[in-house]
């Protein structure tokens, strides 16, 4: 899950109005940019929207560190590829988050300043090639997790947003199990640096689903406006189910020992991630959080002169045009 | 009518002491196959129609969505207002007989 924590905002808005929206929205029917909605829908969807942007950007960079060291020429055309998607990915939320009144570049001044967030997961590194094959495997899996139901969600662009981010996902999670795949198909060493990366990325990917249910403040309010199709824990533990036996599959150990599958409940028994560990990688306290906003800001930076480059020779060309005429 | 610009909206503009120059916003339609009409998939940012063309050729076309793209810049565009959809859309609800199934034809007369 790329949102995390998504504080929902109160509404302030005639009661009438409010419950001919909540009624829109129990009829499935979709909110369009120009509809009437409420301002704590807008501001609430533009954080989540926004957040969801930014992760797909900043998680470029943990896998961009291994464009230059992958294994193989296929290896690397095909990572490249996937970072590209992430940046279209990113793209295509901006746009959808700009359609609720928010410029993609006054977003972006808020992910560099700190008052917009990305998810947890990026602020991870990534330490061997093994790891973009976990990454795929578990991140992506996870994002996918969230994002399969979004497809549904009220709001009209977001919903359209991830239909097409979900189809290219897919490619993005496959690839990184074909990763996983090779790695413990191979050398012992190999197989070491498979089971490593899965130790490493197991719990900061449960994490991505959010805090448990019961400390989620904020669920149902985004629930009752379809901006968010289920708990942190259902999304959780359908990960866990449906991950542990790919594990099984690769013979990698999942690392928790106290992970089994529960005849009765017909899911797997797991334990909780860290979650002082979350709330500090939150705060800016993970392993990698300056980095990556250092990353970002840099980029952000250097391209000024581009960006108003451009910009300036659009409006010469533009202006000889008229000029012409 | 009103228009479908993207700015502005409410909350964007200026904010204080930071003159914001944003690259124009445009809406993008693409061709799926031949003989289908261009639809709509999405927007971006693009200084000039030159590069717009070139970014929505990256960012909406990676894996062969396309034979054709269009832009065009989103200010450009007209779109009806939500709030006028019963005067624009209801006057059709009366005219059913604009459909051919309003029409009984008895099989007799065979296909039609």
């Amino acid at each position: 899950m790329y949102a995390q924590m998504i504080k929902s905002e109160a509404t302030q808005d005639d009661p009438e109005k409010l419950a001919a929206f909540q009624a829109r929205i129990d009829r499935g029917e979709k909110i369009e940019p120009k509809d009437w909605m409420p301002e704590g829908y807008r501001k609430t969807l533009i954080r989540q929207i926004g957040q969801h942007a930014h992760s797909e950007i900043v998680g470029q960079l943990p896998e961009g560190n291994w464009v230059t060291r992958a294994p193989t020429l296929e290896r690397k055309a095909i990572l490249l590829a996937k970072v590209q998607d992430e940046a279209g990915h990113g793209l295509y939320l901006y746009c959808a988050a700009e359609t609720l009144g928010v410029s993609r570049d006054e977003m972006t001044e808020m992910l560099l300043d700190g008052r917009m967030k990305y998810s947890s997961i990026f602020n991870y590194p990534t330490l061997t090639w093994a790891d973009m094959g976990a990454v795929g495997w578990l991140v992506d899996g996870a994002a996918i997790m969230n994002q399969v139901p979004l497809q549904r969600t009220s709001y009209g662009p977001y919903a359209r947003a991830m239909v097409r981010i979900c189809k290219e996902e897919s490619f993005h999670q496959r690839q990184g199990f074909d990763v996983m795949m090779k790695m413990c198909r191979g050398t012992d060493a190999q197989k070491r640096m498979a089971q490593d990366a899965l130790n490493r990325f197991w719990f900061p990917s449960l994490m991505m689903f959010g805090p448990s249910d019961k400390d989620s403040k904020h669920s149902a309010q985004s629930m009752a406006w379809k901006i968010k199709m289920n708990t942190n824990d259902e999304l959780r533990q359908k990960f866990v189910d449906q991950t542990v036996p790919q594990a099984e599959y690769l013979g990698l150990t999942v690392p928790d020992p106290d992970l089994r599958w529960n005849e009765e409940t017909g899911h797997y028994d797991f334990t909780e991630p860290d979650w002082s560990e979350f709330m500090d990688v939150l705060q800016g306290n993970g392993p990698c959080n300056r980095d990556r906003l250092e990353a970002r800001n840099k980029a952000w930076d250097d391209g000024a002169w581009v960006r108003e480059g451009l910009m300036a020779h659009a409006e010469k060309r533009r202006a000889a045009r008229v000029a012409a005429e | 009518m009103s228009n479908h610009a993207p700015a502005p909206y409410p909350g964007t503009g200026t904010p204080e002491g930071k003159a914001r120059r944003e690259w124009p916003l445009w809406e993008v339609f693409i061709r799926g196959q031949h003989g289908m009409s261009h639809r709509h998939v999405g927007s971006l940012h693009a200084p000039d129609a030159e590069l717009a063309m070139r970014n929505a050729r990256d960012v909406y076309t990676r894996r062969h969505e396309g034979v054709s793209i269009w832009v065009v810049p989103s200010a450009q565009i007209t779109a009806s207002a939500p709030s006028e959809k019963g005067p624009m859309f209801d006057p059709a609800d009366s005219k059913t007989y604009r459909h051919p199934t309003f029409f009984d034809i008895p099989d007799d007369v065979g296909a039609m």
